[in-house]
Order: C-alpha cells, then sequence, then structure tokens
C-alpha cells in the first residue's frame, strides 16, 4: 500500500483536515488505489520534456499601478463568521 | 400560446421582439417549470423574484428599443459562480449561507446583455464529480429516466445545469468544466454542452476547482443558443490574468453548414476498451454524416490518451489542494470551533468538505509534498505536455476531431460509488482537452437501446470555437434529435 494509515495521519495534517482512526482506516486503501492507478504515469517517457504548468502563455499582463477597489471594510466582513470593530476574530494565538 | 418553455432562445428573441410574449411571461413560464420540475433538486437557490424583477425590466428595455442580445432570456447559473447579494455554495457545507459582495464576470456579463436569472442550480461539490452526487444539498436526477423507471444521474459536475435545461425549466445555463463537467452532463441529459478555449470565458468570480484546467461555458438545448451564450458570456477580463485578450468572433455566424473539404480527425486511442457498441456505431454514424456533408474523415493518433487521466489526477487535486486552502473559518464560510487556531482550522475542514473533497485535497497534498514534488507533480505536468503536443501534430492532420463524448449513457444513482476510479473513469474522452485547454463540444447525437440520449463531441485547435459550432451544427441538422425526457414527453401526450 503506498500510503499508510501513518502517511494519511501526516497528509491530513498538512491539509488541516482533522481525521479519527476510522477516516484514517477508511482512508489509507482508498488513497493507495488511486496513487497506485495514478503510478503508470511512470510509463511515460519524458526525458527532456519541459512541464507544462498553463496553455496560456506565462507572460502575465501588468496594469497601471493605481488603487482600484478599496474603502469597503463592511463587505469584506459580511461573510465573517467573528468580526469585532473591522476585524476577523480567531482563537488567542500568543500566550 | 406556444409552449413558452419548449423554444429555443433564438426563437425566443424573435417572439420577445414581435411581442408574441413578454419578458415576464417568459420567466413565469419557466418558473412554474422549475417549480413542477422540483423532483430534480437541479437547484440549490431558486430566485423567482429576481427572475420576475430582471424580466420586468427587460420588458422596459424593449419597448424603449434598448434591448440587448440576450434580453429576457431566463438562465439557470451553477452555483459555483459568484452572484452578488445570492448565496453561492459551490454545492458545499464549508460555503453554506456565503452571499458573494460581488458578481462573477460571466454572470455579469450574461445580465449585462438582459439575461434573466432562475436560481442557482446543484453541482458536485467544489465541482468535484461525475454524477452530482457529491452535493452537500443532495443528489441531482436526471430527467430521463432508466428502461426500468430507475432514477439516473444526471452527470457532473455542472449537473443541475444540464438537468434543468432538458427538463424545460431554463433556456440556458452555465457550467464549468474542469474535466468534462459541461460535456458529460450535457451527454447524459441530451443537450449541448460547450467547453471553449482556456481565457476565453473569464474565470473571476468562480469558486476555484483547479485554476489551469477550469473553464466556464454554456449549456443549451441548440448549437446556435449555445453559441449565443457563449457570444455573451466570453471576452477579455482584465481581472483574470489568464483571460484572453482577444475579439470574441460571431460564434453563431459560423454556423453555416459548410463543412465541404474539411478534415475530421477520428482518434483511433478513443476505441476504448469495453465501450459499448452502441457507442461504437454512433460515432461512425456521426462520421458518415460528415462525410455525406462533404467532410473528409482522417485516421489520427493522440498515443498519449491513456495518461491523461492519472496525469489530470495530480494537477487537479494538487491545483485544489492550494484552492481549498482559503477555507480556514477565518474569513467566510463555516467556523467549526477548536481549542486553539490550528485546531479550529482541522475542526473547520473536517466538518465542512465532504468525504470527495477530502479525498482530492489528500492526494492533492501529498503529491505536492516534500519529496514527491517531482515524482508526482512535475511529471504529470510533462505528460500534460505531451498531450497537448499530441494535438498540435494531429491538427496537422485535420481541423476538428469527432469522439464519442462518455464511454456510457447516464447510469443510475449510486453506480459507480464504491471505487473512485471507475467514477473518473468517466471523463476519458473528455479530460484531454481540458490538459490542452482547447474547445470541445458536446452534441446529442442519438438514443441508446433503453431509450436514453448519448453524444458525440467536436474538439477543435485553440481559439477555433467556430469550427467546433459549425460540424457541430451538422451533426445536430444530420442527428435530428427531437427526443424528450420520459417526464415531459408523458406530460405532453
Amino acid at each position: 500500500m503506498s500510503m499508510d494509515k501513518k502517511t494519511v495521519r501526516k497528509v491530513a495534517g498538512l491539509a488541516r483536515i482533522k481525521m479519527d482512526d476510522a477516516e484514517l482506516e477508511t482512508m489509507a486503501p482508498q488513497l493507495s488505489k488511486i496513487i497506485d492507478w495514478i503510478e503508470q504515469l511512470s510509463e511515460v517517457n519524458t526525458d527532456n520534456v519541459k512541464p507544462l504548468a498553463n496553455v496560456v502563455s506565462i507572460d502575465l499582463p501588468l496594469r497601471e499601478d493605481k488603487i482600484t477597489d478599496g474603502d469597503c471594510a463592511d463587505k469584506v466582513l459580511t461573510n465573517a463568521p467573528e468580526e469585532v470593530q473591522n476585524f476577523f476574530v480567531v482563537s488567542k494565538i500568543v500566550e | 400560446m406556444t409552449n413558452l418553455t419548449h423554444m429555443s432562445i433564438a426563437d425566443a428573441l424573435k417572439g420577445l421582439e414581435s411581442k408574441d410574449f413578454t419578458a415576464v411571461e417568459l420567466a413565469q413560464a419557466h418558473i412554474d417549470a422549475v417549480a413542477a420540475a422540483k423532483d430534480l433538486n437541479a437547484f440549490v437557490t431558486e430566485t423567482p423574484e429576481i427572475a420576475l424583477k430582471q424580466a420586468k425590466e427587460s420588458d422596459k428595455r424593449r419597448s424603449a428599443g434598448k434591448a440587448g442580445a440576450l434580453d429576457g432570456i431566463p438562465l439557470a447559473i451553477k452555483d459555483l459562480f459568484c452572484t452578488k447579494g445570492v448565496q453561492t455554495t459551490a454545492s458545499s457545507h464549508i460555503l453554506e449561507g456565503f452571499i458573494p459582495q460581488y458578481e462573477s464576470t460571466v454572470t455579469a456579463n450574461l445580465f449585462a446583455d438582459g439575461a434573466v436569472m432562475l436560481g442557482k442550480t446543484n453541482l458536485d461539490e467544489f465541482a468535484m464529480g461525475s454524477s452530482n452526487t457529491t452535493s452537500y444539498f443532495g443528489n441531482v436526477v436526471n430527467p430521463w429516466k432508466g428502461a426500468d423507471g430507475k432514477d439516473l444521474v444526471p452527470g457532473g459536475s455542472s449537473g443541475g445545469s444540464a438537468a434543468i435545461v432538458a427538463a424545460r425549466g431554463a433556456m440556458g445555463a452555465t457550467g464549468t468544466d474542469t474535466g468534462g463537467s459541461i460535456r458529460q452532463p450535457a451527454s447524459f441529459c441530451g443537450i449541448i454542452g460547450m467547453k471553449p478555449t482556456y481565457g476565453r470565458c473569464s474565470r473571476w468570480g468562480v469558486v476555484a476547482f483547479a485554476s489551469s484546467l477550469d473553464h466556464p461555458g454554456p449549456f443549451a438545448r441548440s448549437v446556435e443558443d449555445c453559441a449565443l451564450l457563449l457570444n455573451s458570456m466570453a471576452g477579455h477580463d482584465p481581472k483574470d490574468s489568464t483571460s484572453a485578450q482577444r475579439d470574441v468572433p460571431d460564434f453563431a455566424a459560423a454556423l453555416t453548414g459548410d463543412i465541404k473539404g474539411l478534415k475530421i480527425g477520428i482518434p483511433k486511442e478513443y476505441h476504448a476498451d469495453g465501450m459499448s457498441d452502441e457507442i461504437e456505431k454512433l460515432w461512425q454514424q456521426g462520421m458518415d454524416w460528415l462525410k455525406e456533408s462533404g467532410a473528409e474523415a482522417v485516421e489520427i493518433s493522440l498515443p498519449h490518451t491513456k495518461y491523461s487521466l492519472p496525469a489530470y489526477y495530480i494537477i487537479a487535486p494538487a491545483e485544489a489542494s492550494s484552492n481549498l486552502a482559503r477555507y480556514d473559518g477565518v474569513r467566510y464560510g463555516l467556523r467549526e470551533d477548536g481549542e486553539d487556531l490550528r485546531e479550529m482550522y482541522e475542526n473547520t475542514r473536517a466538518a465542512g468538505f465532504g468525504d470527495e473533497v477530502k479525498r482530492r485535497i489528500m492526494i492533492g497534498t501529498y503529491a505536492l509534498s516534500a519529496g514527491y514534488y517531482d515524482a508526482y507533480y512535475i511529471k504529470a505536468q510533462k505528460v500534460r505536455r505531451l498531450i497537448l503536443e499530441d494535438f498540435d501534430k494531429a491538427f496537422e492532420q485535420c481541423d476538428a476531431i469527432l469522439t464519442p463524448t462518455t464511454p456510457s449513457a447516464a447510469f443510475p444513482i449510486g453506480e459507480n460509488e464504491d471505487d473512485p476510479i471507475k467514477m473518473y473513469l468517466n471523463d476519458i474522452f473528455t479530460v484531454t482537452a481540458n490538459l490542452a485547454g482547447i474547445p470541445a463540444l458536446s452534441v446529442p447525437a442519438g438514443l441508446d437501446a433503453n431509450g436514453l440520449p448519448l453524444g458525440l463531441q467536436i474538439i477543435t485547435k485553440a481559439w477555433d470555437e467556430e469550427t467546433a459550432f459549425k460540424v457541430g451544427g451538422v451533426i445536430e441538422e444530420k442527428a435530428g434529435f427531437t427526443a424528450l425526457p420520459q417526464t415531459l414527453a408523458q406530460k405532453a401526450a
């Protein structure tokens, strides 16, 4: 199995998704099967092939450096789960 | 009065212009049809009040001689497009209740042309699926029924959009296509669906799944209608850095029916294992129709086809894991409290995402993690280039490529659920065009032995949607597809 329970636990941590033991047990064989199926890519000779990130030109267009929006804190905060005086509220992160 | 919900967009525009009916009457007829099609669960949010308000304004504009290109046409909007002031969920619990404060560029373009919004359609959660069974808001049901009367999937991810257009509840709809999410449901529901060239329609304001593969595009019941919708949706948008600075041609004008001398490529690798004889036959029939109209068949080879899905299932989840990192319970959407910030993130994402979304985030995170990045992600990007080069070479020999859209007709709800890979294989014929960023159109071409629609796909060079529409128009005419979903046929009888 390409992804054991320990690996899945690590990846779930990286992805910030809480998973209990039962979920890790279910997820591991499912993910392994998908990864094993993906392994067939190794049959393809890609020596001297450049990776293709995007089909459009990678030259990002530049625009004039001027402010085009802003001054709409109320809109930005409309969907906030919790806000106080124009700030998003999160749990305490500094002791 | 003629049946307002069975008309084409083109005819409805004529009817509105000649005052045969008003936009309000047209909107009301569709609102009633949406209510009658409730069992399909095609919508996450219905917006009849908005539709009637927009229709009233449309009637005013028309009497003032200021009607836009789609003025008064009732459309359904996939619930992945942000709509100002109207809940946009991506069919995910994590975005339930999210009210965008801005309008996506594509919907803004449609509304600027006078389109009327009936509501926001159900989809696979974050557009991840081929059956519309991963939505937090429940499965969408295909208006077409199996021989045994079983409920079938409408395809996915844009299942609600395809189902409601097929059920005559909307004249057209928006969709997005990352691996086949417009064309596969169009094929399953017996309607037309177009994935244009990457960069043709802005992605701004569309909830992101896999940014280099996501393509907004239209659904409709005629090729001409699909062309009209794309005309409105497309165009350069400075807010999307991958949006093309190109003029938008008059796509409907390309529907001349003249395909004399056109070379149509038939990729030998698309004769997939286990594909039904019916689909092989329909494919051959499609080619015969094109030959009768003066086109020429050319056998072509797309040698890396087999590797397109595995490459896709690295690239799309990798981009998704990055795009979906924003759902952290801080700025919008669901929040599940925890002991500390990290636990709040983890609890929120555990409660907010469904199983398929979690699987894809996990695959993507794994593929991008230290030690695996080159082996998976870079490798997949290299294979992606080979797939693009396959098409470049093929288009030296032909003007368009004809393939089946899907390896089967619509399947019963619940089938293919046990094995994610079986579900992924639904997109075997569609995903290549996403990796290459080129246009692809699905047109219903016939019914299978069980009376279910099957589509044919036309793929063309980048920026050549016009040839796809032209060839699609010929298939449409030859196929004369007039069958109605059983649920509607019974009502009409």
